[in-house]
C-alpha cells in the first residue's frame, strides 16, 4: 500500500520541479533537493521522511539514508529553531572566526552541536563555505548566510531572532 | 544582512579585470551583461556559423587553463569529447567551491552569472552537447536561487533551451546544489553526487570524456573557466594569451585571505607578481609581517614570506616556488601566527571532509589529524615529525582521489618549512610564538 | 591480445584485462580484500597497489587496465612497501581480537596481516568502536571490524539485486548499516558471510559454535531447488556445523541461497525421528528394525491379498535421491502395483503417455547467461529459483529482455521488459495469444498440436509486446516455473509452449522445482509402463489401502493437502519414511527414520541434467538409515528379485543403466493434447510454495524460520476485492475451499488480477484446504475486540 502522503503538496510540487531537470529514467538525481526541501518542511529528516523520499524516488530507503548522511547539511535528529553554523576553518580562523565562535558559545551557553535548553538554537561548526573574504561567515538555517560576523553583530543577529 | 552588501567601486576586481570589468556587485541581470556587451561571442557564433572546432582552437590557442585547481588546459580536455558519440552527451560546471581560502566562483554567480552561462552555452556548442548542469556549493544558497533567476532570465530571452536565437542549436541547462561536502568539488565526486549518490570519487580511468554523468561522456569545468570563455569567443585566444603570459593565459581571478586588510577578490593578468596583489588587498593587516603564504588554496604547501614576495602569480613560477597556483586561493599569514596550530585546522578539515571509501584517507588522515592535535595540545612525541612525513608519505598518491594529497601536501610542506616550531611544541609542550584568536 | 611484462615474465592476456586478471592469469597473488571477481571493481582497499613503469605512484591491480608493452611488478620493493603502508592503514583501527574472533582462522586481514603487517603498532591513538547492528536472523555483526571494502553492499546491489545494506556517514564514521530498523532479507544474503574478508558479518546460527580448523570439509550436493548447488558441507563430531558454497562456475558459481546455506540445521534438530516407531493398540512405540521391517512386509503382503496389489501405493518427494526413487518403484512394480509417483504438486497429468522423454531445462544453467530473449511463465523466480533468477537478473544488466507472465507481481529486482500478470485461468490463454501474435510476426503456421486453442484468441497488447521482444532477438529461452507446472492445465501450457519454441527455433523447459524434479522421471519413479498405474493425483483422489510415503508429509507437500490427509486417514495401511517426526502420527502405522542428504550416499540429477552423486557426510542419526538400504531389506523380505545391491552405486548403476549421463532429456509430447477441463467461476485461489515450507529440511530450520519468508501465510486480494468483501485494518478472512477452511490475515496488493486471491500452500495454517488452485470462498472476520491492559 502506498506510504501517506508526509509532505504538503507543495514540497511535492518544488520535489517535482527539481525531478524534471533530469533524465526520466535518473529520478534520483532529485534526491538532495527532495531532502533539501522535506528538511525545510519538517525541520529535520525522521526515518519515516526518509523512507518517503525514497519510495517517491523509487530508490532504496537505505541509498537514501547514505545520502542522508553524507552531506553535513541535513539533519538527521531534531535542531533548535534556529540552526547555525561557523565556519572555523583557517581563512576564517585568520579573520576572527575563532573569536566570533568563542563568543557565540558564550552568549547562547552550548558548545558546537549542542541546543539550547529552550530549544531555539542549535550551534554547529562548519567547514569551508567559499566565502572567506567577508569571515566570519555562518549560515541561518542552512540557507541564510551572514557575514563579517564580528562579536557585536553576532549580537545585533541574536537579538534580531529573539 | 543576508548578501553583504557589494562595494559599489567599478574596478572592485582591479582595473586588469576582464572577465569582472564592469562588474559592480549590483548589475548581475540580463540586461546589464548584454550591455557589458555579453552573449555577444554567442551571437556571433550562432550567427556566423562558426565551426566548433574553431572554438576549441581558439581556447586552445588562448592557453586558458582550468581554473578549478588542477590547471588542465582547457581546449584540449575540450578536443577529449568524442565527436561522433551518438547517445546524450553532458556538461557540467563545478561551482562546489569548497577548498578554503576560494570564494572566486560565488562571486562570479552572484554578480556576472550570464558570463558562466552564455560560457557554457558556447562550451555545449563546441562539443555537440544539449544538456547541461551547474553543481553549486550548498552552503551558498542564495547564490543558487540567483543563478536559477539568471537561467530564467536566459532562457526568456532566448538564450538558452530548444532552439537558440532561432537556431537550430539547443542547450538545456539546470543548477543542482550541493548539502555540505568539500569532496563533491572533486570532478567525479561531484557526478556521483549529482546522479543522486553519496559524493565518493570514482577510479580514473575511465575518465568522465568516456564515462561520466549516467555514465555517458561528459566535460567538467570549474566556473571561472567557463566564465572565461566569451571573453575569448570574442576577441580571439591570441587576445586572451597575450594577458598572460606564455602557458599561462590571461587573467585570474585570486581570492585573497587571511591576515590581508582588504580580503576579497582581485583579477590580475597571470604573471602579475605576488607583492602587487597583495598591496591590492591593502597589504598586510594592521602593519604586521608576512610569515607564510599559501598560495593555492588549503591543499596546497604553503611558502614562507621571502620566497612568496619573490614569486610571480601564474601557474609555473608558483610551481617554481614549490608550490601550486590551485583555485587562485591566497591564504596570507602574519607573523603572530603559530604554524602548528594552522597546520591542525587544516588536518581536521582533511580529516572530517575525507569520503571514506579508500584506505589510506579514511584513516591515514585521522592519524595525522591526532598527531597535529597531540603536538598542538602538548602530547608530541620525539618521534612524531617522521612519523608524520611518513604518513602522509603513505597517503599521497595511494589514493583514489586526490584529496589524499591534499591532506598529505600541507603536512609535508608545513613540516618542511616550519620545522622549528613543530620541533619547539614537542620540545616545551607550548607556541613559539603567541598564541592568536 | 596484449602483450605485457609480469614481474619479469612476458605474458599475452586479452584486451579489456586489468593487471589482476593478468596476475590471476599468471597464477600471481596479488594481495586485495574490496576485489572480487564476481562484483564491480571498487578500488577502494588499495591493497593491490602495484609498481608500473612510468607510473608516478603504484596503481591498484584491480582497477588499472593492461596496455600493450606494460612492465608490471606486484612484488618490487615499491609494490610490497605500498601494499604494507595500506596494510598498517587497515590495521589502526581493526581491533587485535583475533583468538575471540569468529572469522579467525579463515580471514584474509589476518592472513595477509601474517605478510605484509609490522609487529608493533606506530599507531598509539584510540581505536574507533562501531555500533553492531541487527541484520535478522541469519547475520551476526560485529562492525568495529568492518574494513569498509564495501562487499556487502554491491553484493546487495549487483548480485541480489537490492540494496539492503549501505555505507553511511563519511570519512573515518562511515558505517555498513541497513536501513533504520531494517533486516536483511533477499533469499541470497547469507552470501555477504563468505564475501566478508574479516569477521565483521559471520553466520549467525553458526557463531562461536566451532572454529575452523576443527572442521572437516567434506563436499555435498544441495538437496533443495532444481540447480543442484555444490556445498561444501562443514563437519565437528559426526555433527554438520554449517554448509557453504563450493565454487562451480557451470552451477552455482560461488553462491548458494540461504536456504542452501541454512536449512542444515534442521539436520540437528530435536525433531529428528531417530528410530523406527510402531502404532500397537493406538500407541506408538520405539521398536528394532527387525521387528518394523517385518510389520510392513507383512501388512503389505496381507493388503496384496485381500484387496490386490492395485491397492497399494508409494509416493516420494522429488528431494529424495535418484536411488531411493529407482528402489521404490521397483519395489511397488515388483509387489505388482503400478501406482508410484513423485509429483506430488503437480494437478495435470495429461502428458503423460505424451513424454518423448525426460522433461528437464531445455539447455544448460550456463546457457541462461548468453541468452538475449526470455520468457518466463509462471514462475516467482527469486524465491521457487534464487539462482537461477541472479543469473537471469546479471543477464538483464547486459540488456537481455525479460518477459514475464505470471498470475502474481512479486518484484523479482530485475528488469521486466513486458510482464502479463493474469489470473491462473487465463495463463493458457494468454499464452497462445504469444503463439498467434509471435507465428505472426514470425510468417510461420501455428504447429498443429496447439492451434485449435490459439486460432480464436484476440491478442492483447501485452502480448503483442511479448512476441515483439521474443521474435526480436538472436537468442531465445521459455521457461516454465513451478507455478505453470503445478497449474491444472499445465499440458496445455506445456504444448504451447512446445509450438512457441518451434516459431521462435529456440529452446524451452522446465526450471525444476526440486532437487530430483527430472532425477524423479530418470528413476522411473512416475506410473507408466507394463504394469498400470495411477498418478499422484488419482492415488489421492480415490483412495487406496495402502501408502508408502518416502520423505512425504501429505498435509505440506500434495497439490491437495485435504484430500491426502482424508485419503492417508481412510488408510488401513500408511509407512512414513522420513528423518523427522511430523503428523503421520496421526494416521501412520509404522515410521521408519530415513537418512537427509548429508547421511547417505546419493544422486541428484539437476534440472540441467546433470547427475551429480555425493557421499554421506556423517554418520546417520541414532537409528537412522539409508532409505535406499531400507527398501532393498522390504525387497528381500517381500522375495521380490533384483534386491541385491551393496551399495548406492549399485542401485545409482542400475537406474542409469550403467551410464553417468541422462541421455533422454527431452520436452517434446508427441501428441495433440485434449482441452482442458473449463476453469470455473468465482474466486479462485493462487497458491505458491512459500520459500522456505517447500521441503521437509527448510520447514525445520529454526534460523530460516525465523526470517520474513517463513512469516505465516496472509490472504492477499487486491483492493476492489477487498472493499466488496467490506475489510477493515486488522479484520481477518475466512477462507473456504472444499468444506475446509483458513482463518487468516490480510493484505492487499493491487498488482493482482481481479478475483483472485493469493494464499500460499506448503504450510499448516492453510494445510486444512483443497486444490492448490481451485475455486474458494472468502468472508470477512471482523476485528475481534481488543481488550485495553
Ligand atoms: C578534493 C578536491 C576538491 C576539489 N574541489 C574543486 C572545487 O571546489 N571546484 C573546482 O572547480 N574544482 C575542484 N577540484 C578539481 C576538479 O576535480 C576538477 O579538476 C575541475 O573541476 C576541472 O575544471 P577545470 O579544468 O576547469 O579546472 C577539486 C579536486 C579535488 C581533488
Ligand atoms: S582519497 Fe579520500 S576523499 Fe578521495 S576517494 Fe579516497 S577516501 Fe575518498
Ligand atoms: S574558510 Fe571560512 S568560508 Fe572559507
Amino acid at each position: 500500500m502506498n506510504a501517506p502522503m508526509m509532505l504538503s503538496p507543495d514540497a511535492l510540487a518544488k520535489i517535482d520541479k527539481a525531478v524534471a531537470k533530469y533524465p526520466p529514467t535518473e529520478k534520483q538525481s532529485a534526491v538532495m533537493a527532495a531532502l533539501t526541501i522535506a528538511q525545510d518542511e519538517k525541520g529535520w529528516l525522521s526515518t519515516e521522511t526518509m523512507d518517503f523520499v525514497a519510495q517517491y524516488l523509487g530508490m532504496a530507503p537505505v541509498a537514501v539514508y547514505e545520502v542522508a548522511t553524507f552531506y553535513t547539511m541535513y539533519d538527521l535528529k531534531p535542531v533548535g529553531k534556529y540552526k547555525l553554523t561557523i565556519c572555523t576553518n583557517l581563512p576564517c580562523a585568520l579573520q576572527g572566526a575563532t573569536a566570533a565562535a568563542e563568543h557565540l558559545k558564550k552568549a547562547l551557553g552550548i558548545g558546537f552541536n549542542e541546543t539550547t535548553a529552550d530549544g531555539r538554537f542549535t550551534l554547529k561548526e562548519g567547514e569551508c563555505m567559499g566565502a572567506c573574504g567577508d569571515a566570519p561567515v555562518m549560515l541561518q538555517n542552512n540557507k541564510r548566510m551572514l557575514c563579517a560576523m564580528s562579536p557585536d553583530r553576532i549580537d545585533q543577529l541574536l537579538k534580531d531572532l529573539e | 544582512m543576508g548578501l553583504p552588501i557589494p562595494p559599489f567601486a567599478v574596478d572592485l576586481f582591479g582595473p586588469d579585470a576582464v572577465i569582472m570589468k564592469g562588474v559592480n556587485g549590483l548589475n548581475w541581470r540580463l540586461q546589464d551583461y548584454v550591455a557589458r556587451g555579453g552573449y555577444a561571442g554567442l551571437k556571433k557564433i550562432l550567427a556566423e556559423k562558426i565551426p566548433p572546432e574553431q572554438i576549441v582552437n581558439e581556447l586552445k590557442k588562448s592557453a586558458l587553463r582550468g581554473r578549478g585547481g588542477a590547471g588542465f588546459p582547457t581546449g584540449l580536455k575540450w578536443s577529449f569529447m568524442p565527436k561522433q558519440y551518438s547517445g546524450q552527451k553532458y556538461l557540467v560546471c563545478n561551482s562546489d567551491e569548497g577548498e578554503p581560502g576560494t570564494f572566486k566562483d560565488r562571486d562570479i554567480l552572484r554578480y556576472n552569472p550570464h558570463s558562466l552561462i552564455e560560457g557554457m552555452i558556447i562550451g555545449g556548442y563546441a562539443m555537440g552537447i544539449t544538456v547541461g548542469y551547474n553543481y553549486i556549493h550548498g552552503e551558498v544558497w542564495d547564490v543558487y536561487e540567483r543563478f536559477e533567476e539568471a537561467l530564467e532570465e536566459a532562457r526568456a530571452a532566448g538564450y538558452l533551451g530548444a532552439n537558440i536565437l532561432g537556431t537550430d542549436f539547443s542547450f538545456q541547462l539546470h543548477a543542482h546544489h550541493g548539502w555540505g561536502a568539500y569532496i563533491c568539488g572533486e570532478e567525479t565526486a561531484l557526478l556521483e553526487s549529482l546522479e543522486g549518490k553519496k559524493g565518493q570519487p570514482r577510479f580514473k580511468p575511465p575518465f568522465p570524456a568516456s564515462y561520466g554523468l549516467y555514465g555517458k561522456p561528459t566535460t567538467i569545468n570549474n566556473t571561472e573557466t567557463f566564465a572565461a570563455v566569451p571573453w575569448i569567443v570574442v576577441n580571439g585566444g591570441d587576445a586572451f594569451l597575450n594577458l598572460g603570459r606564455p602557458n599561462n593565459g590571461g587573467t585570474k581571478i585570486f581570492s585573497m585571505s587571511g591576515d590581508v586588510a582588504r580580503p576579497g577578490n582581485f583579477e590580475v593578468k597571470l604573471g602579475t607578481p605576488f607583492a602587487k596583489l597583495l598591496e591590492m588587498a591593502g597589504g598586510m593587516r594592521d602593519g604586521r609581517k608576512l610569515k607564510a603564504v599559501i598560495p593555492g588554496g588549503s591543499s596546497m604547501p604553503v611558502v614562507p614570506a621571502d620566497v612568496m614576495m619573490a614569486t610571480d602569480m601564474d601557474y609555473d613560477s608558483i610551481a617554481k616556488a614549490g608550490s601550486m597556483l590551485g583555485s587562485g586561493a591566497v591564504i596570507v599569514m602574519d607573523e603572530t601566527r603559530c604554524m602548528v596550530k594552522s597546520l591542525l585546522r587544516l588536518s581536521y578539515f582533511y580529516y572530517e571532509e575525507s569520503c571514506g571509501q579508500c584506505t589510506p584517507c579514511r584513516e591515514g588522515t585521522g592519524w595525522l589529524y591526532r598527531m597535529v592535535d597531540r603536538i598542538e595540545h602538548g602530547r608530541g612525541r620525539a618521534e612524531d615529525l617522521e612519523l608524520l612525513n611518513n604518513v602522509a608519505d603513505n597517503i599521497q598518491g595511494r589514493t583514489i582521489c586526490a584529496l589524499g594529497d591534499a591532506a598529505a601536501m600541507p603536512v609535508r610542506a608545513f613540516i618542511k618549512h616550519f620545522r622549528d616550531e613543530f620541533q619547539y611544541h614537542i620540545d616545551h609542550k607550548k607556541c613559539l610564538v603567541a598564541p592568536y584568536i | 591480445m596484449l602483450e605485457i611484462e609480469l614481474d619479469g615474465k612476458l605474458m599475452q592476456v586479452a584486451e579489456g584485462s586489468t593487471i589482476m586478471d593478468a596476475a590471476s592469469q599468471a597464477g600471481t597473488f596479488v594481495p586485495h580484500f574490496c576485489y572480487h571477481r564476481k562484483l564491480s571493481i571498487a578500488a577502494n582497499c588499495r591493497m593491490c597497489l602495484v609498481q608500473v613503469e612510468k607510473a608516478p605512484k603504484p596503481l591498484p591491480a584491480c582497477a588499472t587496465p593492461v596496455t600493450n608493452g606494460m612492465k608490471v611488478w606486484t612484488h618490487s620493493d615499491a609494490a610490497v612497501n605500498a601494499q604494507k603502508g595500506v596494510m598498517e592503514f587497515l590495521l589502526i583501527n581493526h581491533p587485535l581480537d583475533c583468538p575471540i574472533c569468529d572469522q579467525g582462522g579463515e580471514c584474509q586481514l589476518q592472513d595477509l596481516a601474517v605478510g605484509y603487517g609490522a609487529s608493533e603498532s606506530r599507531y598509539q591513538e584510540d581505536k574507533r568502536v562501531v555500533a553492531n547492528k541487527n541484520l535478522g536472523p541469519l547475520i551476526s555483526t560485529d562492525m568495529t571490524r568492518c574494513i569498509h571494502c564495501t562487499r556487502c553492499v554491491r553484493f546487495g546491489q549487483e548480485i541480489a539485486g537490492i540494496m539492503e545494506l549501505g555505507m553511511i556517514g563519511r570519512g573515518e564514521h562511515s558505517e555498513i548499516i541497513t536501513f533504520v530498523g531494517k533486516t536483511v532479507d533477499s533469499e541470497l544474503s547469507g552470501n555477504v558471510i563468505d564475501l566478508c574478508p574479516v569477521g565483521a558479518l559471520t553466520s549467525k546460527p553458526f557463531r562461536y559454535s566451532a572454529r575452523t580448523w576443527e572442521l572437516t570439509r567434506r563436499s555435498a550436493v544441495s538437496p533443495h531447488c532444481g540447480l543442484g548447488s555444490n556445498l561444501t558441507v562443514q563437519v565437528k563430531q559426526n555433527r554438520v556445523m554449517r554448509a557453504l558454497p563450493r565454487e562451480n562456475e557451470a552451477v552455482n558459481e560461488c553462491w548458494i541461497s540461504d536456504k542452501d546455506r541454512f536449512s542444515y540445521e534442521a539436520l540437528n534438530s530435536e525433531k529428528r525421528l531417530a528410530r523406527p516407531m510402531l502404532k500397537r493398540d493406538g500407541n506408538w512405540q520405539e521398536v528394532e528394525w527387525p521387528v518394523a521391517l517385518e510389520f510392513v512386509a507383512k501388512e503389505l503382503q496381507r493388503i496384496k491379498g485381500t484387496h490386490g496389489a492395485a491397492a497399494i501405493g508409494a509416493l516420494a518427494t522429488p528431494h529424495q535421491t535418484l536411488e531411493e526413487m529407482h528402489l521404490l518403484q521397483k519395489l511397488l512394480r515388483g509387489l505388482g502395483s503400478g501406482n508410484v509417483d513423485f509429483r506430488l504438486r503437480q494437478a495435470d497429468f495429461s502428458m503423460d503417455g505424451k513424454r518423448a522423454g525426460v522433461p528437464w531445462l531445455g539447455m544448460s544453467i550456463a546457457d541462461i547467461n548468453t541468452l538475449d530473449r526470455v520468457l518466463v511463465i509462471g514462475s516467482t523466480l527469486r524465491k521457487d529459483h534464487p539462482l537461477i533468477a541472479q543469473r537471469l537478473r546479471q543477464a538483464a544488466k547486459k540488456g537481455t529482455e525479460i518477459n514475464l507472465l505470471h498470475a502474481v507481481d512479486d518484484d523479482l529486482l530485475m528488469r521486466i521488459a513486458n510482464r502479463a500478470i493474469v489470473a491462473p485461468a487465463l495463463l493458457p490463454q494468454t499464452l497462445a495469444q504469444v503463439v498467434k501474435a509471435a507465428a505472426e510476426m514470425r510468417s510461420v503456421a501455428v504447429p498443429e498440436a496447439v492451434r485449435a486453442v490459439v486460432v480464436g484468441v484476440a491478442v492483447a497488447d501485452a502480448a503483442k509486446r511479448m512476441a515483439t521482444s521474443l521474435t526480436s532477438g538472436q537468442r531465445a529461452g521459455v521457461f516454465l516455473g513451478n507455478f505453470a507446472e503445478q497449474h491444472p492445465a499445465a499440458g496445455e501450457l506445456h504444448a504451447l509452449v512446445q509450438a512457441l519454441g518451434e516459431i521462435l527455433g529456440c529452446a524451452y523447459g522446465f526450471l525444476g522445482a526440486a532437487a530430483n524434479s527430472v532425477g524423479g522421471y530418470v528413476a522411473g519413479c512416475v506410473p507408466g509402463g507394463r504394469v498400470p498405474g495411477k498418478n499422484a493425483r488419482q492415488m489421492i483422489e480415490a483412495p487406496l489401502k495402502a501408502y508408502l510415503l518416502l520423505g512425504v508429509e501429505p498435509e505440506l507437500d500434495m497439490h491437495n493437502p485435504r484430500q491426502a490427509t482424508a485419503a492417508m486417514r481412510q488408510a488401513e495401511l500408511v509407512i512414513a519414511l522420513s528423518p523427522f517426526q511430523h503428523r503421520a502420527t496421526e494416521y501412520a502405522h509404522v515410521l521408519l527414520p530415513i537418512a537427509p542428504f548429508t547421511e547417505t550416499a546419493g544422486t541428484y540429477v539437476s534440472t540441467e541434467g546433470r547427475v551429480q552423486t555425493f557421499a554421506g557426510v556423517v554418520k546417520p542419526l541414532g537409528e537412522t538409515r539409508p532409505a535406499w538400504k531400507i527398501l532393498r531389506v522390504l525387497g528381500n523380505l517381500l522375495g521380490i528379485p533384483g534386491f541385491e545391491h551393496d551399495s548406492a552405486e549399485d542401485a545409482q548403476r542400475e537406474a542409469l543403466h550403467g551410464k553417468s549421463e541422462i541421455f533422454n532429456k527431452n520436452n517434446k509430447l508427441s501428441n495433440t493434447l485434449g482441452v482442458p477441463p473449463a476453469a470455473g467461476g468465482g474466486l479462485l485461489r493462487i497458491a505458491e510454495v512459500p520459500i522456505y515450507a517447500a521441503d521437509a529440511l527448510a520447514r525445520r530450520a529454526p534460523s530460516l524460520q525465523q526470517t520474513r519468508d517463513a512469516q505465516p501465510p496472509v490472504a492477499t486480494l487486491n483492493r476492489a476485492l477487498a472493499e466488496q468483501l467490506g475489510l477493515q485494518p486488522g479484520d481477518l478472512v475466512r477462507v473456504v475451499q472444499d468444506g475446509g477452511e483458513a482463518v487468516v490475515p490480510f493484505a492487499i496488493d493491487d498488482r493482482l488480477p481481479a478475483d483472485c486471491v493469493r494464499l500460499a500452500t506448503g504450510q499448516p495454517e492453510t494445510a486444512g484446504l483443497g486444490a492448490a488452485a481451485a475455486p474458494l470462498t472468502v468472508e470477512r472476520v471482523a476485528q475481534t475486540q481488543k481488550v485495553a491492559v
